[in-house]
């Protein structure tokens, strides 16, 4: 039990758990049919995305990278502002947000 | 200590993560992309980012989280339902994604020299500093110009976002 408690946890564990949630996110972007879900599945993205620049930071004592994902932050954040009036303009124009039907653009 | 709070929040994470693509109702996947904020939260403290661990906390889960639920309640977002779209991607895309993930994963199992994750062990070397002391000196001396740009960055964002929210509602009442 004692070895447990003192026991530490390789950083390629972190990196897996990282590419295991961008997986979960391309997922989610794919079969999702609902504008706002892969929107969501998107943001899951940048997480993983931002947990692998934290990983690395550790691993080479490297505050840039910390400060890359202070970056990444700010332009979801831009991101999520611009995505969700989109959305809700898409909304008002077309009162449906399946995917499936919003396919002006489609060849 | 450290393997027991990895264990558990992972577990948070991915659990969380799974129930986004299983719900079907917008406002349950958004709650549980809360959760999985808050766990990386956790996991930034353990990786020794106690900066990032407080931004993700306010900047995610606070104020772009409440983006998405106020805008899933606005538009009354409603079950998805299973399309033809859907399978098509399921059939394709699943094979896809677990090549990629294949790949990844044996790259990051094969490489060498990673280390160990270590409680309390900070970005310094330096004698006396803390993480967040290191993290503001670089952020405000050599990287003050993209710093700068990223305040441009949000205030064209807020710009796009009122004209593109105002412009639907100026033609609606227009046509009235």
């Amino acid at each position: 039990m004692n070895s447990l408690f003192s026991q530490e946890v390789p950083l390629s564990w972190y990196l897996l758990l990282s590419a295991v949630l961008f997986s979960l996110g391309v997922i989610g972007f794919l079969i999702k049919r609902n504008l706002i879900t892969v929107f969501m599945s998107i943001e899951l993205m940048l997480n993983a995305v931002n947990l692998s620049f934290v990983t690395f930071a550790h691993e080479w004592h490297a505050v840039k990278g910390q400060i890359f994902v202070f970056f990444v932050m700010m332009v979801a954040a831009a991101e999520a502002a611009v995505g969700l009036a989109i959305i809700i303009a898409v909304f008002r124009a077309r009162a449906t947000l399946a995917v499936d039907r919003i396919d002006l653009m489609k060849l | 200590m450290h393997l027991i709070l990895f264990i558990v929040f992972a577990g948070f994470c991915l659990a969380g993560a799974i129930n986004l693509l299983l719900q079907s109702h917008p406002i349950n996947s958004a709650l549980s992309l809360i959760v999985v904020m808050v766990s990386l939260a956790v996991l930034y403290l353990l990786l020794g980012a106690e900066f990032l661990a407080a931004a993700q906390v306010i900047v995610y889960a606070g104020a772009i989280m409440v983006l998405f639920t106020f805008v899933v309640m606005l538009l009354n977002a409603s079950r998805e339902e299973r399309t033809l779209g859907s399978r098509v991607a399921r059939a394709v895309g699943f094979p896809a994604v677990v090549v990629i993930l294949g790949v990844i994963a044996t790259v990051i199992l094969k490489a060498q020299g990673l280390g160990v994750a270590t409680l309390g062990e900070g970005l310094t070397n330096v004698k006396n500093g803390t993480n967040i002391e290191e993290l503001s000196r670089v952020l405000f001396t050599e990287l003050l110009l993209p710093f700068e740009v990223t305040s441009v960055l949000i205030l064209i964002a807020i710009l796009g976002a009122v004209a593109l929210a105002s412009r639907g509602s100026g033609e609606r009442t227009g046509t009235k």
